[in-house]
């Protein structure tokens, strides 16, 4: 074991102290903002009103955005997941010539900057499809999230795929099964808690991602980042979007329980 | 494969459905086409046909009056990034943000890393280990409205410096640094500290044993073994703080980067947006390229 001197085990403790107020005393002044009466946000807090609680819940703007986000990643979320597995089973289990391209094909929409890919998509969108009489509108921005989403289920699902055994799926096409029954009864059930958490995390990037919304989003829809960012960028940025990230905050607490849960359960498979 | 020849002859008799399966077994590139078909296609045909439309748009031309975009060939795009002083400056900005923000990540990730897996006891170490990776899920604008909370005027920040008759950078240059630290602080720390963990124990007593202080060690032993983890950490913090421009919109005061000059490019000028981007493109790529050899690449 790594014997640390007692000067030595306090100094690592400080920073992790210091680390971990950095990374939630700014969340926590966000949660408190929330109900901070003053319009704009401000420390320390004179007057608390729930006022803004109230006006985020019965905001029609607010609601279309969450809803959009939903559209919007369970959508990419769903072509993700076919993609990101057909490419995670033809890498894991043939070789052949140009491998590592496709590879880095899959890594490359996450890779690099959320801007180019953007510009690129929104570039085709509107220089290329529209002057042929092609409006992609909605679809477009669920393309442009499927697109940087597959790399999130090829990642898990490879990762299982490494460690699952091939003699299993012989097996059962020896006695006597199809692929389609080997892979409904042997090999989904090994690999459907990657699936799972590579889909939960391809959901997650979606429904997160502003850069690449910002330039493939039609006119007049928001999704719930932009929402937020349009409200930041305001001059005197309205305590409401505090409610908002506030109850990001809280909701990120789901998928962190999921992750948990998943983790425990592989661990106990192994 | 013996037992496949076998258990082909004992499905001799099967009815037609299962002839398709056999078929397909057997038909090896059959199978690898049909998985890659559609995956290929998506990629190749919506996500690398719009990055080359990209690159054929920076040597297009703008016509000055109606500001049209039009299919031509001309390197002005490109010139206009070298000459123009600011682009210049800006590019190079951005890439010393995205080295700072990878320094300073590593820099907390590793002492992070030796505490929880060293020295905290197995309840701390998981709870330390939900408290990482959960900010993750917190949002990204939600991250940079909350340091946009902390650092502004009136903000906390200030508030605490104020008895010591300093203030806070505001929203400036150090802010964006910062801020993108917290961003993707993460994606450093937890391969970081999965590496750390998994170096066995032998190695410290080894190291021990051979007379190496805890110091000594952490340079010798543990720094070496870090280095994938380090490389496969940072390259999503160097590329992530590289493309990114909404934390420097919205806490950088009049900081710009290689993204705000891009964003505001795109409606004006899409022939220069376009040559614009592919400054992050190279810078990305070189990265890549860079540290391809240490096998990082293949772990991500």
């Amino acid at each position: 074991m790594l014997s640390l001197s007692r000067g030595a085990k306090i100094s690592l403790g400080l920073i992790v102290a210091v680390v971990l107020a950095f990374m939630y005393i700014p969340l926590l002044l966000v949660m408190l903002n929330s109900f901070n009466a003053a319009r704009i946000a401000s420390w320390p807090i004179t007057d608390f009103s729930l006022e803004w609680w109230g006006i985020a819940f019965s905001s029609e703007p607010i609601r279309a955005a969450v809803l959009n986000s939903v559209v919007v990643a369970a959508g990419a979320t769903a072509i993700a997941l076919l993609l990101g597995t057909l490419t995670a089973f033809a890498l894991q289990r043939y070789s052949f010539f140009g491998k590592q391209s496709v590879n880095l094909l899959v890594v490359l929409p996450i890779a690099l900057p959320g801007i180019v890919t953007g510009v690129a998509l929104s570039n085709t969108y509107n220089n290329i499809l529209e002057p042929i009489g092609i409006q992609l509108g909605y679809f477009g921005m669920i393309v442009a999230h499927a697109t940087f989403c597959i790399v999130m289920v090829f990642n898990n699902v490879l990762a299982r795929l490494r460690r699952m055994s091939p003699n299993l799926e012989e097996a059962s096409m020896d006695l006597g099964a199809g692929l389609g029954q080997t892979l409904r009864l042997v090999t989904f059930p090994q690999f459907r808690t990657a699936f799972v958490a590579g889909g939960l995390l391809a959901f997650a990037l979606s429904f997160d991602e502003v850069v690449v919304t910002i330039f493939t989003a039609p006119p007049g829809v928001d999704t719930l980042p932009l929402w937020i960012m349009n409200q930041m960028a305001r001059p005197n940025e309205a305590s409401v979007v505090n409610v908002v990230a506030t109850v990001i905050i809280l909701a990120s607490l789901i998928p962190v329980y999921f992750s948990q849960r998943l983790t425990r359960a592989e661990e106990e498979e192994r | 494969m013996t037992s496949t020849a076998h258990s082909g002859h004992h499905r001799a008799a099967a009815p037609g459905g299962k002839s398709l399966s056999r078929r397909l077994y057997r038909a090896r590139r059959l199978r690898l086409a049909a998985l890659l078909t559609l995956p290929m296609t998506w990629l190749v045909g919506v996500y690398i046909f719009s990055l080359v439309m990209l690159l054929i748009t920076a040597f297009w031309v703008t016509d000055p009056f109606t500001s049209k975009v039009k299919p031509g060939f001309t390197l002005d795009n490109f010139a206009r990034i070298i000459e123009n002083p600011a682009y210049l400056s800006t590019s190079l900005r951005t890439l010393g943000i995205a080295l700072l923000v990878t320094l300073l990540s590593a820099a907390f990730a590793i002492p992070l890393g030796i505490f929880m897996a060293k020295i905290a006891s197995p309840r701390l170490r998981g709870l330390l280990s939900v408290a990482i990776t959960l900010p993750l899920w917190a949002g990204y604008l939600v991250k940079i409205l909350a340091m946009r909370v902390t650092f502004t005027e009136d903000g906390f920040f200030n508030w605490v410096l104020a008895p010591f008759g300093i203030s806070g950078p505001g929203f400036s240059f150090a802010t964006v640094v910062l801020t993108l630290t917290y961003l993707w602080f993460p994606y450093m720390a937890v391969p970081v500290y999965t590496a750390i963990r998994q170096i066995p124990v032998n190695l410290f007593d080894a190291s021990a044993d051979l007379g190496a202080g805890s110091w000594r060690t952490i340079r010798t032993v543990v720094m070496p073994l870090l280095k994938p983890a380090l490389i496969a950490g940072s390259i999503f913090t160097f590329s992530l703080s590289l493309g990114d421009y909404i934390a420097a919109k919205f806490v950088g005061g009049s900081t710009q980067m290689i993204g705000s000059i891009i964003a505001s490019n795109i409606n004006l000028n899409p022939p220069v947006a376009a040559a614009f981007s592919v400054v992050p493109i190279v810078f990305v790529l070189i990265y890549l390229f860079a540290v391809r050899k240490t096998g990082a690449l293949d772990r991500m």
